[in-house]
């Protein structure tokens, strides 16, 4: 039980509750644009960590054994994780305006953009 | 030029393990990114333009996304985190106006957004640089931009049209 | 590590519980935004088994896993949206 076990270990925990969370809120909210609220932001950030946590893993492993295998495990990962990032919030926003052309009014006080929308269709 | 770099640069590291690269792997590279930059010709003329490799703008972006970005999307996360316990939410779509014309410069904010507290962006009108922004618990129905995402722009600004 | 194999549990748990809101999602962008978050998931759990297995093969084929599903999320989209 060394220093980096305990490392790996925090940072699995993080990652998996939010996972958990993003599932969570994917139950709870009760329109599509807050569950993609919940769902892009928390499976992001634990996406995140917990991959986080495999490089720590993979740069101890490197550390103790030296094999250069390590190495390249740990870039492929950081690359995971940059492919992570640049397209999730990217296909998010994709659905969201997919819903809304679709005609899904979202639940709430104000909405601009149809109105927006209605404005232009009469004038 | 950039796609040009990025694809080689991607394959090296993809092909990179530990030691020194062989000879041949960099000629693929360089082959495979002339074909994927000759197949990406007709996308955006901006593409092409050397300014996007200077270094400065490298560094800012690495700062952008390891100082106040990190910041606000560890914070988004434990706001989201908060809702979805206590389901108190108050959502709409709101109208921002930006002052951005560069194409990447509204990508990147766009992004920056989406991950950032209680926001979502649902649409952007390219010509006047307006945001219809889905925000998820709304204190004041014509928020100006300070509101939504503090200092972002400001920030995508530095990075991609000084 | 068994560490790594807990997390796999959890993450396949969490794939389960989401092809609920796939199947029963009112409206169809429910049901992308649930394809959506599984690929995330999907990711996540292939780089965790990467790491169980010490194999890297699982690591790349996350990556091209994340490319692929960005660009089918994007076409569903684009198909929901109606239009080009």
């Amino acid at each position: 039980m060394d220093g980096s076990t305990i490392f790996i270990k925090i940072l699995l925990g993080i990652g998996l509750a939010f996972n958990v969370l993003g599932v969570v809120a994917l139950y709870r909210f009760p329109d599509v644009y807050t569950r993609l609220h919940g769902t892009t932001k928390c499976t992001t950030f634990g996406s995140i960590f917990t991959s986080a946590s495999v490089v720590v893993y993979s740069i101890s492993k490197y550390v103790t054994t030296g094999d250069p295998r390590f190495m390249t495990f740990t870039i492929h990962v950081i690359i995971a994780i940059f492919a992570l990032l640049i397209t999730n919030p990217t296909a998010a926003h994709a659905i969201a305006r997919a819903a809304h052309k679709s005609g899904i009014k979202p639940i709430g006080i104000v909405d601009k953009l149809s109105e927006e929308k209605a404005g232009e269709k009469f004038s | 030029m950039v796609i040009f770099l990025a694809s080689v640069i991607m394959y090296l590291l993809l092909v990179w393990s530990g030691g020194s690269i062989p000879l041949n792997e960099v000629v693929i590279a360089i082959a495979l990114g002339g074909i994927i930059t000759y197949a990406c010709r007709s996308w955006s003329p901006g593409l092409y333009r050397m300014t996007a490799l200077r270094p400065d703008r490298w560094f800012k972006l690495l700062a952008f996304i390891f100082g106040p970005f990190l910041w606000g999307m560890t914070k988004a996360n434990f706001d989201v985190a908060y809702r979805v316990i206590t389901g108190k939410i108050n959502p709409g779509i709101v109208r921002v106006q930006t002052s951005l014309k560069n194409v990447y410069a509204m990508t990147m904010l766009a992004n920056s957004i989406t991950l950032t507290p209680g926001t979502l962006t649902v649409e952007v009108d390219q010509e006047s640089g307006t945001y219809y922004i889905h925000w998820i618990n709304i204190k004041n129905v014509e928020p100006s931009g300070k509101d939504i995402y503090g200092s972002f722009e400001d920030w995508a600004k530095k990075v991609v049209e000084e | 590590m068994s560490v790594f194999s807990f997390a796999f549990l959890i993450l396949s748990l969490a794939i389960l519980a989401m092809s609920g809101r796939l199947i029963m999602g009112p409206t169809v962008p429910d049901r992308v935004v649930a394809l959506d978050t599984l690929n995330t998931f999907v990711v996540a759990t292939m780089v965790i088994l990467g790491a169980l297995f010490d194999s890297i093969v699982m690591v790349d084929i996350a990556i091209v896993y994340a490319a692929l599903s960005f660009v089918g999320t994007l076409f569903i989209a684009r198909y929901i949206e109606g239009g080009f």
